[in-house]
């Protein structure tokens, strides 16, 4: 079998996988002309991905140091994008990450919003709330609303669905949690469901 | 996909049909070039002049929403000037090298008799079995004539003798009705004849009448695209979008297929009907089923008619001869994966805790679309958006915002404060008057969370997790799991309306007392129940996972969530390590030469990297094309380069070559006619709920006779007196779909800052309007202001023997969003929807145009 490049990071194991990127890479005299200045990737860890846009499939590279994202490429081996990436893909590192404008340094995206909100009746903006709070409140409205519609026969046959729950989405997550979202909401009772597959 | 991206390197002929690859698929560039490169003929047909349209030989531009004219049109070029003058000589045994007589006779149901009750009326546009009160068809007449029948061996030594098992559910088993056939294909009933004589009235003039084309761009398409019916040749077939969103989608996908199998161009390398699917992991989720009336894996959910018990689910699903013949064996794997220890052959093993869909007459629709007339008339109280923002995506936008204030509460899972997240906030909207409650859970990004995930071409790829999620931000399993057990806690503590269906639902995915994905791959790949255990840890995990689907029982003793994917997890060595698996693979090393790639990662189903290979090769199981290999019978066995969609071997013997080259249908032939679409067993063409002509130059029917939702108020038809512009939608390289990703990464704003129309130099100069001018584009619905881009890439057309002009509108931006905003487009498009899937039909409906 031909060990590829990834492959051999995997058989060395992720942790050692940066260091022997760059002894690889040192050890190329094509390559040792750059080892005289810091190397972007040094001393991180890769870990594969798959893009999150068209469904190509590209596989990209993700290069963690001290526990943070430093860069994000394509994945040279992968046989569908060989290591390319189009202009989203490219970009994916943004997601969590940008470059300040003003001082030039890596911040936290300022657009993304990464801790729980509430919105009250009539309100005109968001308020803070905790996880153990969200998740309390969900679930007693989810159980009100289930229980002030939940229809278990109709017209003599056992029917166990409720008219007034409704759930959109799941193209956006992984296969696992895919399964998690259909299992609760079908449990339910949830008649109503469906995802971007639909339009 | 039936086939996979590198697949397109392998087409003789590309065709492009509501689909620009090249911008909204880039890594497609790659391989459809490998096959220009080689001197493969690329066509595209698009109402405008795309990047795709620029790589391409031959571009001939279409009226948005006339897909099926021109299909129709190719059926009868086909026919005309392939099959009817050959049709003798193959038959009289001549070798006939520029048509594939051979897949059309023995593959496909050509040569089947239909029903003699079966008809088409052309002054009515309807086929048989319509019924008037209710607008629906029945199917009865599109059956096939029956030759003989043939039952079930159920007994020990027969092929179905698991029926009888101890523990598999009872039910009546069904009977094999081997269809008549004529395979000089001169009947009159015969399928051949039928098509032939529905699309002899799709001629040149008329396509072009109506699709708004040059004649001699268009015979010049034709002529190009059936050289891939000549044998060994192939011809790749790439739709998205523009093709599934009409009131005849499902019929479009239907006649692009159809289209294929004419060619021979299904099953074989270079071939192939090429779904190039919108989202990341939409593929996933359709596997899922995450759909109204769907159950996954392709199985269909239960509801209050055929379906409304697991005896009657298991009569009216279970089919007659072919693979589906496995169903049981599916479903009660399923259920017993969904209940685990609570579903028990005496409770029909927990079937009736499914919330059962309404399907009887006159039954509600929950689609998407409904959702949005069920919260404004008050049904719909509770609603979660799981990365999805219906406000910004959902047609007829501004209606939906507007019956989403009537909601109690709403929950969205997302990154960024959707526009369905701040719908309150919406320019037009007064959050004072808006009662809903709404909570905002912020998850983690794809490279702070493990998971499998899909492509187009049904590859399973796994996700490792880099980074630990921002702040509070959660993966979606976690949030799951949070919410979930929450519910439960209430209703043991409280109980409430049956808790049951809550209660009896096995949920233990957990490693060391921690939600995680690992498990939740056990049950989606299949696992014995005795010898695997769920909320184990990572020290000893214990596993009996299956090696594939075939290893299913019906009995009881097996558990799969999505028999599809069974296989892909399936190393009971190391059940924790992605890396260890199928799924993990990464060698790249193609040995089969022609892009299969089959060691890296894992196709569904069984690693199949091309669906329905037997019609790669001919009766004798010879390849049509000897470089293009992907099974060959070699006298004694099979070489397979791909794996087997077809019974290779059967108890440990070789299968000799046969003609069941699709055995996902009972028929095992393909279906150029197929009595399974809600709306016709040929494709039709019929005109977009809003058309800019008043007839239907081809029957008497202007729309679809079996269009959803046009009678709800909230479509706001609009006419071509008042709105006189064809109109679609469509995306830029830059931005992904609603933009809740792509807009908020600042490079992809800056190449793309906003959102315009396209309009021709000719419209331009008519409504005085220049390049960059912001415009207002308006209808019923909702008027939007954007930049105006007048491009040779629009032309007006010839339609009906009058100009017509066409506009293409982006639809990335709305107010949402810190780093680029813009008005929401699809205020505009019309909340009608196709008989079949019910998607909207986002890509032809009726605007004006003004200055701003």
């Amino acid at each position: 079998m031909q060990l590829t490049r990834r492959g051999f990071f995997k058989s060395v194991g992720a942790a050692f996988a940066a260091t022997a990127a760059f002894e690889v890479a040192a050890a190329s005299p094509a390559l040792a002309v750059e080892t005289s200045k810091e190397w972007k990737l040094v001393n991180t860890e890769e870990y594969t991905n798959i893009c999150c846009y068209c469904a190509g499939g590209c596989g990209s590279l993700c290069s963690v140091r001290d526990g943070e994202l430093v860069n994000l490429e394509g994945d040279p081996d992968h046989p569908i994008n060989k290591g390319g990436l189009c202009p989203k893909g490219a970009a994916m590192f943004q997601l969590r990450n940008i470059v300040d404008p003003e001082t030039r340094e890596i911040v936290k995206n300022p657009d993304r919003v990464s801790k729980p909100l509430v919105r009250r009746p009539g309100a005109a903006d968001w308020e803070s709330i905790t996880w153990d709070e969200a998740v309390a409140e969900i679930a007693r409205k989810v159980k009100d609303t289930r229980d002030a519609t939940f229809i278990e026969n109709e017209n003599g046959l056992t029917v166990n669905y409720t008219p007034a729950i409704a759930s959109l989405g799941g193209s956006q997550q992984n296969s696992e949690e895919e399964y998690l979202i259909l299992k609760m909401m079908r449990s339910l009772g949830v008649v109503a469901i469906d995802n971007q597959a639909r339009v | 996909m039936t086939s996979h991206w590198c697949d397109f390197q392998n087409a003789d002929v590309i065709l492009h049909c509501g689909s620009n690859s090249v911008e909204n698929h880039p890594v497609s560039s790659k391989w459809l070039n490998k096959a220009h490169e080689r001197g493969a003929k690329w066509i595209v047909v698009d109402p405008r002049y795309t990047r795709t349209a620029e790589m391409a030989d031959i571009y001939c531009p279409i009226r948005s929403g006339t897909d099926i004219a021109f299909y129709g049109g190719m059926y009868n070029y086909i026919v005309q000037n392939l099959i009817e003058p050959n049709l003798a000589d193959y038959l009289a045994g001549k070798d006939v090298p520029v048509y594939n007589f051979e897949y059309l006779l023995n593959y496909t149901n050509a040569s089947y008799l239909l029903d003699a009750e079966y008809s088409f009326d052309v002054e009515t546009g309807l086929f048989s079995g319509w019924d008037d009160e209710t607008n629906t068809y029945s199917n009865h007449s599109w059956h096939y004539q029956t030759e003989s029948t043939e039952e079930w061996d159920t007994s020990a030594s027969g092929d179905y003798a698991w029926v009888k098992a101890e523990g598999v559910p009872e039910f009546t088993t069904p009977t094999i009705e081997h269809p008549k056939r004529d395979m000089t294909l001169a009947d009159p009933m015969c399928v051949y004849q039928q098509f032939k004589q529905h699309y002899s009235r799709y001629d040149l003039d008329t396509v072009c009448a109506i699709c708004g084309m040059d004649r001699e761009t268009l015979e010049l398409v034709y002529a190009t695209y059936a050289e891939s019916a000549a044998v060994g040749k192939s011809g790749a077939l790439l739709y998205a979008l523009g093709q599934t969103q009409h009131t005849y989608g499902a019929q479009n996908t239907r006649a692009m297929s159809v289209l294929q199998l004419l060619c021979g161009n299904i099953g074989v390398p270079g071939g192939g009907l090429n779904a190039l699917r919108g989202e990341p992991n939409v593929q996933g989720a359709t596997d899922m089923g995450m759909l109204v009336h769907e159950h996954p894996a392709y199985l269909k959910w239960s509801n209050t008619t055929d379906r409304s018990s697991l005896r009657k689910w298991l009569e009216s699903q279970t089919y007659s001869d072919g693979y589906y013949t496995n169903k049981p064996k599916f479903l009660v794997s399923s259920l017993k994966e969904w209940f685990g220890e609570n579903a028990t052959v005496e409770n029909d093993y927990g079937y009736d805790w499914w919330p059962k869909v309404p399907t009887h007459k006159g039954a509600q629709d929950y689609t998407h679309i409904s959702t949005f007339e069920l919260m404004d008339k008050g049904v719909i109280k509770g609603y979660f958006n799981w990365g999805m923002n219906p406000c910004h995506s959902a047609p007829n936008a501004g209606f939906v915002r507007r019956s989403m204030a009537k909601l109690d509460w709403l929950v969205v899972a997302d990154q960024v404060a959707t526009e369905s997240a701040t719908f309150w906030k919406a320019p037009d909207m007064n959050p004072a008057e808006i009662d809903t409650t709404v909570y905002f859970l912020p998850c983690a990004l794809i490279y702070e969370k493990p998971g499998t995930i899909l492509n187009s071409g049904r590859w399973l790829q796994w996700r490792y997790q880099a980074v630990e999620p921002w702040d509070e931000a959660k993966p979606d399993y976690e949030m799951c799991d949070l919410i979930w057990t929450s519910i439960c806690d209430l209703y043991e503590k409280e109980g409430g309306a049956n808790p049951d269906p809550i209660l009896k639902t096995k949920w233990d995915y957990y490693i060391d007392g921690k939600i995680d994905p690992r498990p939740v791959t056990w049950a989606l790949n299949g696992y014995e129940i005795a010898g695997t255990e769920f909320n184990g840890t990572s020290a000893a995990p214990k596993t009996a996972l299956l090696s594939g689907y075939a290893n299913l029982k019906a009995d009881g003793s097996t558990a799969c969530a999505m028999w599809i994917y069974s296989g892909f997890w399936s190393n009971n060595d190391a059940p924790l390590d992605a890396a260890e698996q199928p799924i993990g693979r990464r060698d790249n090393n193609d040995v089969s030469g022609i892009g299969l790639n089959s060691n890296w990662a894992y196709a569904w189903p069984n690693n199949r990297r091309i669906l329905y290979n037997r019609a790669s090769a001919d009766l004798n199981g010879k390849p049509w094309n000897p470089d293009r290999v992907l099974c060959e019978w070699t006298g004694d066995k099979w070489n397979l380069v791909d794996a087997a969609d077809f019974t290779a071997v059967k108890n440990g013997t070789p299968v000799p070559p046969n003609d069941k080259a699709f055995f996902m249908l009972w028929e095992q032939n393909a279906r150029l006619e197929s009595y399974g679409m809600n709306d016709g067993p040929l494709p039709e063409h019929f005109e977009p709920f809003e058309t800019p002509v008043d007839s239907n130059l081809l029957n008497g029917s202007l729309n679809n006779p079996c269009m959803m939702f046009a009678e709800n108020e909230s479509t706001s038809h609009g006419t071509v007196e008042d709105y006189p512009l064809v109109a679609t939608t469509y995306s830029v390289t830059e931005h992904w779909q609603t933009g809740g990703q792509s807009r908020m990464c600042p490079a992809l704003v800056e190449a793309m800052p906003a959102q315009f129309v396209e309009i021709s130099e000719e419209l331009a100069a008519e409504k005085g309007i220049m390049k960059g001018d912001k415009v207002r584009v308006f209808n019923n619905r909702g008027s939007v202001v954007v930049d105006a881009v007048v491009t040779k890439r629009m032309k007006p057309m010839y339609v009906h023997g009058k100009t017509q002009h066409l506009v293409g509108l982006t639809h990335h931006y709305s107010w949402a969003g810190v780093f680029g905003t813009g008005d929401t487009v699809n205020d505009l498009t019309p909340n009608v929807g196709d008989p079949n899937s019910y998607t909207p039909e986002y890509k032809a409906f009726l605007v004006d145009i003004e200055k701003a």
